[in-house]
């Protein structure tokens, strides 16, 4: 057999076959499910009296609109009621179809890409889809896992397959060693910054090299997780025991001899050493300084020790013109030091980076100082119940409060705002998400992608600095 | 889905690169239960100066009258010009569903971003990519004052100028055909089910971990 990438293998291993149309039926090992994208979708299938294919391949959790405070209060706690209707129409939908949920009183309940990993129900070699674009998480188990629209949603609920063109192979090399200070999270915005949002669409994205087998599950996961970001349709880490480490003994873990078949067909879950990829990206960690975003798209970033670029030095108009607007919403100057940004909120949590690791070293930052007094609140959402009691466990909570910050109950919150976590017009947030898109935190609110250190270190400082210098 | 086979109007142009679908349809909106309902929340943040929610009607909102939407030679426009990478971001297919309810049959941009290409495909709003330079040209038409009403053909693969002057474009031939019959997309699926038993029947056998109940 010819050489194949990571992608050719598990897209083989899950082709059923062409529809009439031509089209190719790709089978999903595991859907997730969340309030905001599902409603549609099992309205759908009831219009057409349909049903879904496959129950047990679904798996449910409430978290883009669930409040991060007074969670005791279960749905009672929404008080916003169009979103509570959604939470409950989630509920109803898993009931009647019996479909796992885990729900907004269940201490398993998060953020539907911390918790599948968590419950080790995403596994390497599997097919995963979600109503959500940062399904790319999942990838860093070598699992394919892509974000899809509602319709999507309802046609894998009705036919457990995704239907669709094969995406093109990106290769992204990263040699070297992260510095200390610099993250998973830097290595991802420094790629997107490189490429551009628009990089690897139509592509899927194996992240490759030294650096990032030398990453824990969370930091791939933050790699993968942004890889949407790059416009790649999905991203892709290989199995090794860092991953194997990872998934055993998690609840929907295979076990016994299923654990064993699982690892012996998850050893060749990496690309062929010929195996040929149509576009490669090649980058040296060791000389990444932790990165910031100043503009309205992630790939507007700059290194910390860097300045807000200058509009009129961009030789493509196009380009010149999104500068300058995003300059003007961002109320940021040419040439200004990224030191000099100031702070007015400071979010720690999302998809991205809300994972204990992330908290760990957010806390360690954090230990013994204090959010400076300009800064109106800097907060930290832990990304499961579990994480959270986890990091209870830890004392980390304590470290947190003990520093000014505030310690939240699951759930995607600012990120995306739809809850009632969100910026005011003209704040600048530092914040571990994923999206500083305009308004993405709130109307008129200007949000900064960093790393978790760099969000805990700015929240101390009122401004950016250098993790690196502390 | 609704089908698409040939359809001319009035364009109207977005001239900037990136919009992601968080702009298209701000997050507040996504509560919504409901597919339909969003057409008057179309780039909300953009067409109304206040901050829009649920439930406000555009009566009680403050429209932006510099945005392009608003102007009066853009009424009734129902393709939309748009620059590189439309659509990038957040999955939500309301975007798509908020294009088409206030009235756009067609977008036509350089590039569009992954999943809201194919969430158009799977509702019935046909994405042209056109060349950059082409692009370009129409926005410079538009700009120039003149009323650009063009004529699409999907079965043709062609898009009409007002001088006549024909263009091409491509567009995968599966779904091309899919939109232009307006099939039911799982219908058509399903009719395939022995398929998909059998496959689901092997892999079980490939990977049975992935077959025990949880």
């Amino acid at each position: 057999m010819a050489p194949r990438t990571l992608y050719d293998k598990i897209w083989d291993a899950h082709v059923v076959g062409a529809r009439d149309d031509g089209q190719t039926m790709l089978y999903i090992d595991q859907q997730l499910l969340h309030e905001v994208t599902s409603p549609q979708a099992f309205e759908g299938l009831a219009l057409a009296d349909r049903k879904p294919w496959r129950s047990g391949a679904n798996l449910a959790t409430p978290d883009h609109n669930v409040p991060t405070e007074n969670r005791s209060l279960g749905i009672d706690g929404i008080t916003d009621l169009v979103a509570r209707e959604q939470v409950q129409t989630l509920d109803r939908n898993c009931k009647a179809h019996g479909i796992t949920q885990f729900d907004i009183l269940d201490r398993r309940q998060g953020i539907v890409h911390v918790v599948g990993p968590e419950q080790g129900a995403t596994l390497p070699g599997m097919t995963i889809v979600c109503g959500d674009s940062h399904t790319s998480t999942h990838g860093a188990f070598a699992a394919l896992a892509q974000g899809i629209g509602t319709s999507d949603v309802e046609h894998v609920l009705a036919t457990q397959c995704l239907v669709g063109p094969k995406a093109l192979n990106f290769e992204v090399w990263v040699e070297g060693t992260l510095p200390a200070g610099v993250y998973a999270k830097d290595l991802i915005l420094a790629v997107i910054g490189r490429i551009g949002t628009a990089g690897a669409t139509g592509h899927t994205m194996e992240f490759r090299g030294p650096a990032v087998t030398a990453l824990s599950m969370e930091g791939r996961m933050t790699l993968c997780n942004m890889s949407i970001e790059a416009g790649a349709r999905a991203g892709l880490v290989a199995v090794d025991e860092v991953t194997l480490n990872y998934v055993h003994g998690r609840p929907f873990a295979p076990k016994g001899e299923h654990w064993n078949q699982a690892q012996s067909y998850w050893h060749d879950l990496h690309s062929d050493a010929e195996a040929s990829f149509d576009r490669r990206v090649a980058l040296d960690a060791s000389v990444l300084e932790p990165q910031v975003t100043w503009g309205t798209s992630p790939e507007m970033v700059v290194g910390v020790g860097g300045a807000v670029p200058d509009p009129d030095a961009c030789e493509d108009e196009q380009q010149r013109e999104g500068y300058r607007r995003a300059l003007d919403y961002m109320g940021l100057s040419p040439n200004q030091p990224v030191t000099d940004i100031h702070l007015d909120r400071v979010f720690i949590g999302s998809c991205t980076n809300s994972r204990i690791e992330d908290l760990r070293v957010a806390a360690e930052i954090a230990r013994g100082g204090h959010v400076a007094s300009p800064v109106k609140q800097a907060m930290v959402v832990p990304g499961s119940g579990l994480v959270k009691a986890q990091a209870e466990a830890e004392g980390l909570h304590q470290v947190f409060l003990d520093a000014g910050f505030q310690w939240r109950d699951p759930g995607c919150s600012m990120c995306l705002a739809m809850n009632p976590d969100k910026l005011q017009v003209g704040e600048h947030c530092a914040a571990t998400s994923n999206r500083n898109f305009e308004g993405r935190q709130g109307h008129g609110g200007r949000t900064h992608l960093v790393s978790p250190a760099t969000a805990a270190a700015a929240a101390l400082a009122g401004h950016f600095v250098d993790v690196r210098q502390r | 889905m609704k089908a698409f086979n040939k359809h001319t109007g009035l364009v109207a142009p977005l001239d900037r690169a990136n919009v992601d679908t968080d702009q298209i349809i701000p997050k507040q909106f996504l509560k919504s239960i409901h597919r339909t309902g969003f057409g008057d929340n179309l780039f909300d943040a953009w067409r109304y100066l206040d901050e829009g929610d649920i439930g406000l009607t555009p009566n009680e909102r403050q429209i932006n009258h510099t945005f392009v939407l608003n102007q009066p030679e853009y009424q009734g426009a129902s393709i939309l010009l748009a620059r590189r990478n439309f659509g990038c971001g957040s999955s939500r297919e309301h975007a798509v569903w908020a294009l088409l309810e206030y009235g756009f049959r067609c977008v036509i941009a350089p590039s569009f971003a992954d999943i809201f290409l194919n969430n158009c495909f799977k509702n019935g709003l046909l994405p042209i990519v056109l060349k950059e330079e082409i692009i370009d040209d129409l926005f410079a038409q538009v700009a120039s004052g003149q009323r650009l009403e063009l004529s699409v053909d999907l079965p043709g693969q062609a898009v009409t100028r007002p001088s006549g002057e024909l263009v091409q474009f491509a567009i995968e031939a599966n779904r091309k055909r899919a939109m232009v019959e307006g099939w039911d997309d799982i219908g058509m699926t399903l009719s395939h089910s022995a398929a998909i038993r059998a496959f689901e029947t092997s892999h079980a056998k490939v990977m049975p971990w992935l077959f025990v109940d949880r």
